[in-house]
């Protein structure tokens, strides 16, 4: 972007900047600390200038929004033209209680609903079975069968509304009770628009809600992939997810480069089914973190879709424009808020919403200020969505898109953060993909370490978290926490008793045998799982079925 | 009841407390270890190596359910690295067996090398006698093959079981010139992969290298994870210790292993004995000072250290 | 020869974040204890069964779903019932601070929410065991 005589001029004269100003400055005023770094360990340098740009090409690694390689944004306008969806997941209790809330939030000028499961849900657990005593309808709504998803969506036109739906390992019963229950609002299925999250690597990695070993995992997204890209068009297959890799301890390097080598093997496998890339790779999407440093989580952002377009172009020699563009979700970072002082979680997720924005994301969860003491009070889903809402309307960085773009430290950030991500990639690569990588315990390892290593430099108070290790204060009692009551258990199983009782027996039992039949050959179960769905089998019944068939997965653990 | 008393009774509370102060070396175990000596001997002991990532406690997990259906009582004594620095350790094997926890017939208990020579067996071999007085058929002993006295432990089974996958590459070479021909069994685990044929190869080519021994190992391909082989595994151990049985081998090889054993408690008593006369005097330093500086030759400085005692 | 302080780091309930629990269970190895790791999804039952034959001084839990009310008093009974009630019974993850009086009541004798520096923890365990 300069011309060499340029940069050499400009070389010169910064070392006789430092020489002669900062030389002197330094000996009268040392600096705070010998080594500067981002929260990922990047060291940062005291200034940056067109050096560090030297090898940049305007055309090449940056170009247009809406142009490859996407360094500036996915669209040709932006925010101009459309603003981020606003998309708080919430869901707790019972399907009535979380049917609730999202009118609630719709009303509030939400403009996309996120369905949070209870665990036992996510796990494909009904209810009442004995592993779900004390966690239904704890982090989520207890959904047990197709009832309980008509009450969620009551009243909620689901042609009108994009849902989004945090779930995994049983993805592909949710997404058929989901079109279920369209149907019968008389909503077809190629009219849906959401995102499941169906993404089981970092559930191995990261995440923990696993229920099947990989490979039957990666067979059940495929046959969603190939089911979705002809009846349900417009739904975003998965969520391929960073956000709780960085959750787990990773840095925003291995936040990249770890989701997007998970990218890379479902994209592997997809093709392997015989799907053509260009056919399944446009409803891809990706859900990353917003953490506290601000610069570098920008840079992060504009670093993966750099990064993805190539891999997609490159790689998977993939033709249309849709299969390259890296669109994604982000949630301010769970793991930066605090209990001590939680008001100051506020204006943290203030500044990891605006990374977000700034770093162009297609939709944002602000987290609620109290989420390290419980669940969020309605009080403080308000405020989490209004600090969106002031970031869109007053902040003006809407107004202009990549606003940071060209900043001699931001450009330098993203070229590095692509280049380690990379190096990463490749290694993953060389470990045979990331299932084998997962397997041999390799990225578990890699995150454990860069999260002990974040751990002990709080502790020695190398890094300061205000009001835990500096700045802390009396704490004075937290009210207005919200609990479930535990009488949700009793209600839910209540349900399931009546359900089987009074739905038709024998036609779930006809489409259960049948579904196990055919998840023993390698035909498409999307159907199978619907039929079973509408009859009113439970989803507990539906993932015991895929379980005696499929096997569960065991932990990989290296500490 | 006393401990002993409980333990006899098949308490597993009881039982975990006597291989705690058996690994802690306190009197109290060796006590009820010569009261009950003469019960012991019914366990038959299977050591299980390999290197790390071979699956080896899945392996465990899985022999010991095969064992289960066939009636047996079962301990499992897995081991894990203690950090040379800080003597800390992560034991983490019981990860793969968390199911088996609750089965009435099984005990399973981790332990940490803790660095000490010969400490390490000591403490295996006890508790190995602790689960014996405690009541059950078989015993595995699971640890990584590196370590000398990793290797000891594993060398004092009735029946040793190695571990390998397929694509080790170099690591069997290594493996190899180290613990190879300790090997009663050797299974290759993870056998769906690529590669599980060529290792098999590699290892029955090394074997054919002792040709002229009586005993030739098995070489058998197995699942953990997918529970394929395991069935024959067990046939295959059963079918060594009744060749050890017929053949006499099993008294020969636990005389040696007594021998050893014996030999290894002896030294370290011995040492102990020295090292804290030594201390009272200061003067095993000087002693070796005066060899360094050529005062004193290594022969005379034995012999006054044996006069110390 | 020093006992090494024995503990039983476990994660009852369904939930998946393990990232404290594992935090946790290296600070303690790196202050000299040995740590028998047991993984997610743990049942009570299994937790005890792990505990009595570990013959740990401390089983140390994390929830970070909500349950703790339900599963961390199910793991202290257990273990009166198989009189365990030595062992030093710990919690921690998202816990509002309501719910401590009544978990310490039923038996869990510390609390570490977010925050909570691993020390701190090393610490308590040290001068809580009984030996």
């Amino acid at each position: 972007m300069f011309n060499d005589n340029e940069i050499i001029n400009i070389k010169e004269s910064k070392k006789k900047w430092e020489s002669e100003v900062v030389d002197k400055a330094i000996k009268r005023f040392p600096e705070r600390k010998e080594k500067f770094s981002t929260v990922s360990d990047i060291e940062v340098d005291r200034l940056y200038t067109p050096e560090n740009m030297e090898n940049s090409d305007y055309e090449k690694d940056l170009g247009y929004p809406g142009k490859y390689p996407y360094t500036r944004g996915v669209q040709p306008t932006m925010y101009r033209g459309r603003l981020w969806t606003m998309r708080q997941y919430a869901g707790f209790a019972t399907a009535e209680e979380s049917n609730k809330r999202y009118k609630y939030l719709l009303e509030q000028g939400q403009t996309g609903l996120s369905v949070a499961f209870d665990l036992p849900t996510q796990i494909g657990y009904d209810s009442d079975h004995s592993l779900s005593a004390g966690e239904v309808g704890k982090v989520g709504v207890a959904i047990d069968s197709l009832k309980d998803m008509e009450i969620l969506f009551n009243g909620i036109p689901l042609d009108k509304v994009s849902t989004s739906m945090t779930i995994n390992a049983p993805a592909s019963v949710l997404l058929a009770m989901y079109i279920a229950v369209a149907e019968k609002q008389g909503v077809s299925q190629d009219k849906l628009r959401g995102t499941i999250q169906n993404d089981i690597l970092k559930e191995y990695i990261a995440r923990g809600t696993y229920i099947f070993p990989p490979e039957p995992s990666m067979r059940l997204i495929t046959d969603i992939f190939e089911y979705c890209s002809k009846n349900v068009p417009k739904w975003n297959t998965i969520s391929i997810s960073g956000y709780h890799i960085r959750e787990a301890g990773a840095t925003a390097i291995q936040e990249v480069a770890f989701t997007l080598a998970d990218g890379i093997a479902y994209v592997e496998a997809a093709i392997e089914t015989g799907l053509d890339v260009d056919d399944f790779a446009p409803r891809l999407s990706f859900f990353f973190n917003a953490h506290n440093n601000l610069l570098e989580e920008i840079a992060k952002y504009r670093a993966a879709r750099r990064i993805w377009a190539k891999i997609m172009k490159n790689r998977f020699k993939a033709k249309n424009e849709k299969s390259m563009k890296l669109k994604f979700h982000t949630q301010t970072a769970g793991c930066t808020l605090t209990a001590q002082q939680p008001d100051n979680n506020i204006i943290r997720v203030t500044v990891q919403a605006l990374a977000a924005v700034l770093g162009g994301t297609q939709s944002l969860h602000t987290n609620s200020r109290d989420e390290a003491l419980a669940l969020p009070s309605e009080e403080s889903v308000r405020i989490a969505l209004r600090t969106q809402q002031v970031l869109a309307y007053e902040s003006g960085v809407t107004e202009t898109i990549d606003p940071l773009a060209g900043s001699y430290y931001i450009e330098s950030l993203t070229d590095q953060i692509e280049e380690e991500a990379m190096k990463y990639i490749e290694k993953i690569d060389e470990l045979g993909g990331m299932p084998q990588a997962v397997e041999k315990g390799y990225v578990q390892k890699e995150i454990q370490n860069s999260s002990y290593k974040y751990q002990m430099e709080v502790e020695s108070n190398e890094r300061i978290v205000v009001g835990v290790n500096k700045f802390q204060t009396e704490e004075k009692h937290h009210e207005d926490i919200l609990k479930v009551d535990p009488e949700v258990e009793r209600l839910q199983k209540e349900k399931i008793n009546k359900l089987k009782s009074t739905r038709n027996n024998d036609e779930v039992k006809k489409n259960l045998a049948n579904l196990k039949k055919l998840a023993k050959t390698d035909e498409n179960l999307m159907p199978y799982i619907l039929s079973a769905v509408k009859s009113y089998a439970t989803l507990g019944e539906i993932c015991d079925v895929l379980r005696s068939v499929f096997g569960e997965y065991e932990q990989s653990v290296i500490l | 009841m006393n401990l002993e008393e409980r333990l006899l009774h098949g308490d597993k509370r009881a039982c975990a407390r006597v291989i705690t102060i058996m690994e802690n070396n306190q009197k109290k175990a060796f006590e009820i270890i010569r009261n009950n000596y003469h019960k012991t001997g019914n366990a038959y002991v299977i050591g299980i190596t390999g290197p790390p990532g071979s699956g080896k406690s899945t392996l465990t997990d899985r022999l010991t359910r095969e064992l289960l259906n066939r009636g047996k009582k079962v301990g499992i004594i897995a081991i894990d690295p203690t950090s040379p620095f800080t003597g800390g350790a992560i034991l983490g094997d019981r990860i793969r067996m968390n199911d088996l926890s609750l089965n009435e017939n099984v005990f399973i208990r981790s332990m940490g090398t803790r660095g000490s020579l010969g400490g390490l067996s000591k403490a295996a071999q006890g508790a190995i006698k602790v689960l014996d007085i405690y009541g059950v058929d078989y015993i595995f002993v699971e640890t990584v093959g590196v370590g000398q006295s990793e290797i000891d432990i594993v060398k004092a089974a009735d029946t040793v079981l190695m571990v390998m996958v397929p694509n080790l590459g170099d690591d069997i070479q290594a493996i190899k010139a180290g613990i190879m021909e300790i090997a009663d069994i050797f299974a290759i685990n993870k056998s769906d992969i690529d590669g599980a044929d060529k290792t098999q190869v590699e290892i029955e080519m090394n074997l054919d290298l002792n040709q002229g021994e009586d005993y030739r190992p098995p070489v058998l391909k197995v699942s953990a994870r997918k529970n394929e082989g395991i069935g024959s595994l067990v046939d295959e151990i059963v079918g060594h210790r009744e060749y050890l049985e017929e053949t006499g081998e099993l008294k020969k090889r636990r005389k040696r292993n007594t021998k050893m054993e014996i030999l290894n408690l002896v030294e370290e008593e011995l040492m102990e004995i020295i090292f804290s006369k030594m201390k009272k005097e200061s003067s095993f330093d000087a002693i070796i000072d005066n060899v360094v500086s050529r005062k004193l030759d290594p022969y005379t400085a034995r012999d006054n250290i044996i006069k110390l005692i | 020869m020093d006992m090494p302080i024995r503990v039983l780091v476990a994660k009852p309930g369904l939930d998946g974040h393990d990232r404290g629990a594992k935090v946790i269970a290296r600070s303690l190895r790196d202050a000299g204890m040995e740590v028998i790791y047991t993984g997610l999804r743990q049942t009570p039952e299994q937790i005890v069964a792990a505990a009595i034959q570990e013959d740990v001084d401390v089983v140390a839990m994390s929830i970070l779903s909500g349950a703790h009310n339900h599963l961390f008093p199910k793991v202290v009974n257990l273990l009166k019932e198989q009189g365990a009630d030595d062992i030093l019974i710990i919690g921690g993850g998202v816990i509002p601070e309501d719910d401590i009086p009544e978990l310490k009541k039923s038996g869990v004798k510390a609390i570490f929410t977010p925050g909570t520096s691993t020390k701190d923890v090393v610490k308590y365990i040290e001068n809580h065991i009984k030996r």
